[in-house]
């Protein structure tokens, strides 16, 4: 409770020390540079100065933390990935030497692959279909909010539920994981899948397209209520059937927003850690980016060269995406 | 949307999928729940779906030897219940040998070795003789009983005393709280000033926002974790702590704060701002007075984010917390307790159920927001 107490002491003195550096600031330099009962050319000078300073008052906190946690990090990665296992050595490229011949990080990177192509086509798949599907049923709201409630699951939880579904007994014990028992029932054999070779792989992405299709489907469904009756109405009318309204009509109109969910889900999935660390640890062949890079941060005391080097890996991938939606953001900017 | 008639195949066709996917959907998380709540011995040798059939468990248990040695017609008697605590079923059948552990029926009596006999009724209740004294050392007694459904608190009750579950959860509220309130304010003001103010590099630092949206954490955990140690060690004090935690949480959580902000923030009318500026008003008072008020549906979105997202966050936790029992949040401890305690799922269900209670509340009480805050987020 002492613990509660201080965390709550540490919100109202942070929120607080931010309104008082907000409220100081602006205050200081209203009575650095005064714009009131001055003569006009002393005011003028002022304002004009005051609305040069302001803007970076408002800027600064985020801009001292954005270039602190991400900025620098990023720069610094990118030196650490030429230095040795404590970063005080310089190895050259030994580090990226390591990384291409390594056998560990090929798997790693298949796998990453197969997660990237994998996750993301499922849940914005599956994330379509509920969103066309939920928008004709009285009770869709009800559906789209039980299909939606795993998001708020954290990856560790998840991870023990489907944990719990891939359990396997040996021998003639009852099976109490449910995919067992279903394999059972239907006259199979069970299987312990998280160690099966490469199947296994699947077994987890499971957990995650569980997680994200509730997301696709929000996108999705609020893109799919955009979409003009008229264009519709006119296909209905032209004899289309249902699944040529979706595929021809409405799917096409949908497209950017589709992009949208698809890039968004493939940014996850290559920060996607917790799920194998907690399934597998990356045994039996699952092992992914970020958690060969969050294991280099600490095995043996650490490599930070090499986890630089699998962070810079992962960074590279996502650099596509990244110039994709600047591009994407500032051209909105501009039709506004 | 266009119906041709409500009784269409198509439309039963509809209902179905949407079901049976809404059902695949949920049961994992069902699942989890009346794991958590069942018996432990039930839930370790059945299904979940199990739950409210009887089992028929196989159990042993130990007569207890009474200091005051009983006697009735000349022979030692000991008698007792094979359901030591508060537990019922129907014995059906019993056996004293580990090799025949259900030779008899229950309601027979038994004559075993030594002149010993034993008899277990069905409600449990047994009854052992013997022509000399027994033993201190009681023997066992093999039964197969059919026990009723039985649902407990007890596995909660164990995860948030003795695994230490409780002690977690106050550490996942002291992380959370903080970092969940401080960036908000933080992103408001940036938000307002990329959205309202006119200065130089604007466009720059609104891509720059943009485009640190998708950086991945995995880039910063290193610099940062050298950063944190070299500060320490100016400061003389530990490098992992709630601060470092809260002000990553605040660093991590920005872009997205400042992006949804200015996207609310910008939509806002113009002709209320411009008024207010013709009035004097300063920047500071439109923001104060104006548009913080107005952004109350953006910052409830942001708020609802960020809080699932710390609260769910394990890496940056491990990386900066540290990992002593004392210091774990939930993620971390329920991660602990998957290497310590992978078989007993009734702590892990139970422990499991803990960490996403908080979460699951927050989402069925505000998913209207959460939706609000994802739509302003991808689609603009």
């Amino acid at each position: 409770m002492g613990q509660l107490a201080s965390a709550l002491v540490i919100v109202i003195v942070g929120v607080l020390g931010c309104a008082c550096y907000f409220y100081g600031s602006n205050f200081l330099l209203d009575k650095l540079l005064p714009s009131k009962n001055k003569p006009y050319d002393v005011v003028a000078r002022n304002l004009r100065i005051a609305g040069y300073i302001r803007p970076w008052l408002f800027l600064g906190p985020a801009f001292l933390a954005l270039g602190f946690y991400l900025v620098y990090p990023v720069v610094e990665s990118f030196r650490l990935s030429f230095f040795g296992r404590s970063g005080e050595v310089f190895v050259g490229l030994s580090n990226y030497a390591w990384l291409f011949n390594s056998d560990e990080f090929y798997q790693a990177f298949k796998n990453n692959m197969l997660w990237l192509i994998v996750v993301p086509t499922a849940a914005t798949f599956f994330g379509l279909i509920i969103a066309v599907m939920t928008d004709r049923i009285w009770w869709g709201n009800i559906a789209k909010s039980l299909i939606f409630m795993p998001m708020a699951i954290s990856f560790i939880g998840a991870s023990v539920i489907w944990k719990f579904i891939y359990d396997f007994r040996s021998g003639d014990d009852p099976q109490i994981g449910l995919l067992n028992a279903v394999v059972v029932f239907f006259g199979g054999d069970p299987q312990p899948w998280i160690t099966l070779p490469f199947w296994n792989n699947f077994f987890l992405m499971v957990i995650l397209v569980w997680i994200q299709t509730g997301f696709a489907m929000v996108i999705l469904s609020a893109a799919l209520r955009g979409i003009p009756d008229e264009t519709v109405e006119a296909a209905v009318l032209d004899g289309a059937n249902g699944f040529q309204i979706f595929y021809k009509i409405m799917v096409p109109q949908i497209w950017g927003t589709i992009a949208v969910v698809w890039t968004t889900i493939t940014i996850l999935v290559l920060k996607v850690f917790d799920i194998v660390l907690a399934m597998t640890n990356g045994q039996w062949g699952t092992q992914v980016l970020a958690n060969e890079m969050f294991d280099w941060m600490f095995r043996g005391g650490g490599d930070f060269g090499r986890g630089a080097v699998v962070a810079i890996v992962i960074m590279v991938l996502v650099v596509p995406i990244m110039v994709w939606n600047i591009r994407r953001a500032n051209a909105e900017m501009e039709g506004r | 949307m266009v119906q041709s008639s409500k009784r269409s195949p198509l439309t039963w066709l509809v209902h179905a999928t949407v079901l049976f996917l809404v059902v695949i959907w949920t049961i994992p998380t069902a699942g989890l729940f009346i794991s958590s709540i069942r018996d432990k011995d039930q839930l370790s040798v059945s299904g979940w779906w199990t739950a409210l059939s009887t089992s028929e468990q196989r159990m042993v248990t130990r007569v207890t030897v009474p200091k005051k040695p009983l006697q009735e017609d000349g022979l030692y008697v000991l008698t007792g219940n094979v359901f030591e605590d508060n537990k019922q079923g129907i014995v059906t059948r019993f056996g004293d040998s580990s090799l025949r552990p259900s030779e008899f029926e229950s309601g027979k009596v038994a004559e075993l070795k030594r002149e010993l006999t034993l008899t277990v009724l069905a409600n449990g209740d047994y009854k052992m003789t013997s022509p000399k004294a027994f033993s201190s050392r009681g023997k066992r007694i093999f039964y197969t009983a059919e026990i009723p459904p039985r649902f407990t608190l007890d596995n909660y009750r164990e995860v948030l005393g003795s695994e230490g579950l409780g002690k977690s959860f106050l550490n996942s509220l002291t992380v959370t709280i903080p970092a969940t309130i401080i960036p908000i304010l933080v992103a408001a003001f940036a938000a307002y000033a990329l959205a309202w103010m006119q200065f130089p590099g604007k466009a720059l630092f609104i891509a720059a926002v943009v485009g640190l949206l998708v950086v991945p954490l995995q880039m910063s955990l290193i610099p940062l974790l050298r950063s944190y140690n070299f500060i320490g060690d100016i400061f003389g004090v530990g490098s992992k702590g709630y601060l470092g935690v809260w002000l990553a949480h605040m660093g991590f959580g920005l872009p997205l704060a400042i992006y949804l902000l200015r996207n609310y923030i910008a939509g806002l009318p113009r002709e209320i701002i411009e008024s207010a500026r013709v009035d004097g008003a300063t920047d500071f008072d439109i923001f104060r007075k104006i548009v913080l008020p107005l952004s109350f549906p953006a910052l409830a979105s942001f708020a609802i984010f960020q809080f699932l997202w710390v609260w769910n966050d394990l890496l940056i936790a491990m990386v900066f917390l540290g990992n002593n029992p004392d210091e774990l949040v939930l993620t971390g401890r329920l991660r602990e307790l998957l290497g310590s305690r992978g078989g007993n799922w009734e702590i892990l269900t139970a422990s499991a159920f803990i960490t996403i209670i908080v979460p699951l509340c927050v989402f069925f009480g505000l998913q209207r927001f959460l939706v609000r805050g994802l739509l302003t987020g991808s689609v603009k």
